[in-house]
């Protein structure tokens, strides 16, 4: 009765490691090992931002902050939200968090009840399904492979029933770079409208868009602010991951459950941080610009190898993620990486990490340098004509 | 100059090995297309050329080379201004670099020499000497961290880990 197995909690032990580790664990230690798999830039923080950390931290500014996070910070963010249509109150609806993984936990836990239903596009973040299955409700997997990696307001009413609470949704995408487009999100704000549930929008890449995509926030849409909670952060865009910043916005009725939350669990981000993002706000965003368009410019070689090759992908309209269908190939998502890994050096994450709707590819991230990217397209082409042969 | 050429441009200065075939994919264009924009900007004139950047610690040719930064005031001439004196400078090969400067004077010159005395030497006997020169203040360079945004101290490697992103 009382072995070690009964002095964890049952419910973490439900919940199986992520995916994604288990690839990076074979490639430690191996130089010869291209990794087209972390999700984050390759560019060191703008220096901008460095030296304004490093300027408040000369001064002593070392202490918490207030648990919203700085007030100077949160004025930024509401003036930035502006860009996309989105007015929050820069005092009660906007909450500075250790990066958006923070604020998904703090949102799921402050709206949802056990046994409520949330929506899951899939493929989706590894973490959504996790926290919220630490929150004992009923997962609904939406596949979106089915349509090009984007949910149609249809399939979420097809699914949607009265123990619904929210969806989550994220866009542009990680893992497949895909956008929701315009037209599609006023649908899917109709139907979250119709049956007042949460939409939990992610969006931490949207700053990432190419060939001239501009992201619409689904929050920006007449009478949508009462149901959308935006989450995003600094780590993509800003090229601060280690930074660990984010922020959400959404109602000031729902702020006050959140806000309780992080402040039990945080207390606040990392002031050095608050003030590194804040000054990346006013005056990064011509490093901004420069790094996406170096994304770009490598998204565009990868996918044309990727075409060349014959693994069609959907070409990403954001992020810095490509997900190549791998079927005709006669593999598994984690066979086709685990061989490639193994035997071709190319280390890429297994597409039904992200869910089983992602089956069937692989998500190969472009943030990586140009050359790498070359020889790491060579290798994979190799292994498809040794396969296809 | 178009959006293309600009963006073909900064492609370059980045990596003047990228191939033509990469440069289109990279751009969405043709690689003909890619191939007839650089010609044209070679022509014009806006590649000048493609060389490589050495680290001067490296290399044993340039390695223990001295090189020093010379202030030069001038008395500027009647229809030629600083130009014709300007002129006269830069030919020398010793001139590595050569500006007009606004403030306490009037050209910088940057020199390499294979040793002190040999700059020592170019610029009492060569430089000094020359006609509208007023005079000059030398400052050797002791180390070179950044030029021309090259980097010269150590390279960051990728040090990016795996995690759950």
């Amino acid at each position: 009765m009382n072995t070690r197995e009964d002095k964890f909690s049952s419910k973490m032990k439900s919940i199986p490691p992520s995916g994604i580790r288990k690839f990076f664990e074979m490639i430690i230690g191996r130089d010869d090992i291209i990794s087209l798999g972390v999700g984050e830039p390759d560019f060191a923080t703008p220096w901008l931002i460095r030296e304004e950390a490093f300027y408040h931290m000369e001064k002593g500014q070392t202490s918490y902050t207030s648990n919203w996070g700085i007030l100077e910070l949160r004025e930024e963010i509401a003036k930035y939200l502006e860009r996309y249509k989105l007015y929050y109150d820069s005092k009660s609806e906007i909450l500075i968090t250790v990066g958006v993984s923070e604020a998904v936990d703090a949102i799921l836990r402050s709206i949802l009840n056990p046994d409520d239903e949330i929506i899951v596009c899939e493929p989706c973040y590894v973490s959504y399904q996790p926290l919220a299955e630490l929150c004992n409700v009923k997962l609904i997997h939406l596949d979106t492979s089915v349509n090009g990696f984007y949910p149609t307001a249809e399939q979420i009413e097809s699914v949607i029933t009265p123990k619904t609470k929210a969806i989550m949704i994220c866009s542009p995408s990680n893992p497949t770079g895909r956008i929701i487009p315009a037209d599609e999100l006023e649908k899917i704000a109709e139907v979250v409208k119709k049956h007042q549930i949460w939409c939990l929008s992610d969006e931490v890449y949207c700053e990432l868009v190419y060939d001239g995509h501009k992201h619409v926030s689904i929050g920006s849409f007449p009478g949508m602010k009462d149901y959308t909670i935006v989450l995003n952060g600094f780590s993509k865009a800003f090229a601060m991951t280690g930074w660990r910043i984010g922020f959400i916005a959404c109602p000031k009725d729902l702020m006050a459950q959140v806000h309780k939350l992080h402040q039990y669990s945080t207390i606040c981000a990392p002031i050095m941080s608050q003030f590194g993002a804040a000054e990346g706000l006013r005056n990064g965003w011509a490093e901004v610009e420069k790094m996406r368009v170096s994304y770009q410019q490598r998204r565009n070689l990868m996918y044309k190898a990727f075409c060349d090759m014959g693994l069609p992908a959907a070409e990403p309209e954001g992020a810095f993620y490509m997900f190549p269908d791998i079927r005709s190939t006669g593999l598994t998502s984690e066979e086709f990486a685990t061989k490639l890994i193994e035997e071709y050096q190319v280390a890429v994450v297994p597409g039904n990490v992200f869910g089983a709707a992602g089956e069937g590819f692989i998500r190969c991230c472009y943030a990586t340098g140009t050359e790498k990217i070359k020889v790491a397209m060579e290798r994979i082409a190799k292994m498809v004509k040794e396969l296809k042969s | 100059m178009n959006e293309h050429s600009e963006e073909i441009l900064s492609l370059l200065r980045e990596n003047a090995r990228l191939s033509i075939n990469d440069i289109a994919a990279m751009t969405k264009l043709e690689a003909a297309d890619v191939q007839a924009i650089i010609r044209q900007m070679e022509d014009s004139g806006i590649i000048m050329k493609y060389a490589a950047i050495v680290n001067p610690e490296k290399d044993k040719e340039t390695k223990d080379k001295v090189r020093a930064e010379i202030e030069i005031q001038v008395t500027p001439q009647r229809e030629h201004g600083f130009d014709a004196i300007a002129d006269r400078i830069w030919r020398f090969p010793q001139v590595k670099s050569l500006y007009l400067m606004s403030g306490g004077y009037d050209l910088k010159v940057i020199i390499e020499g294979d040793n002190l005395k040999e700059v020592a030497f170019f610029v009492s006997s060569k430089l000094s000497t020359l006609e509208g020169v007023r005079s000059t203040k030398t400052h050797f360079i002791l180390k070179t961290y950044k030029e021309n945004d090259i980097v010269y101290a150590e390279v960051a490697r990728d040090r990016r880990e795996g995690v759950t992103a």
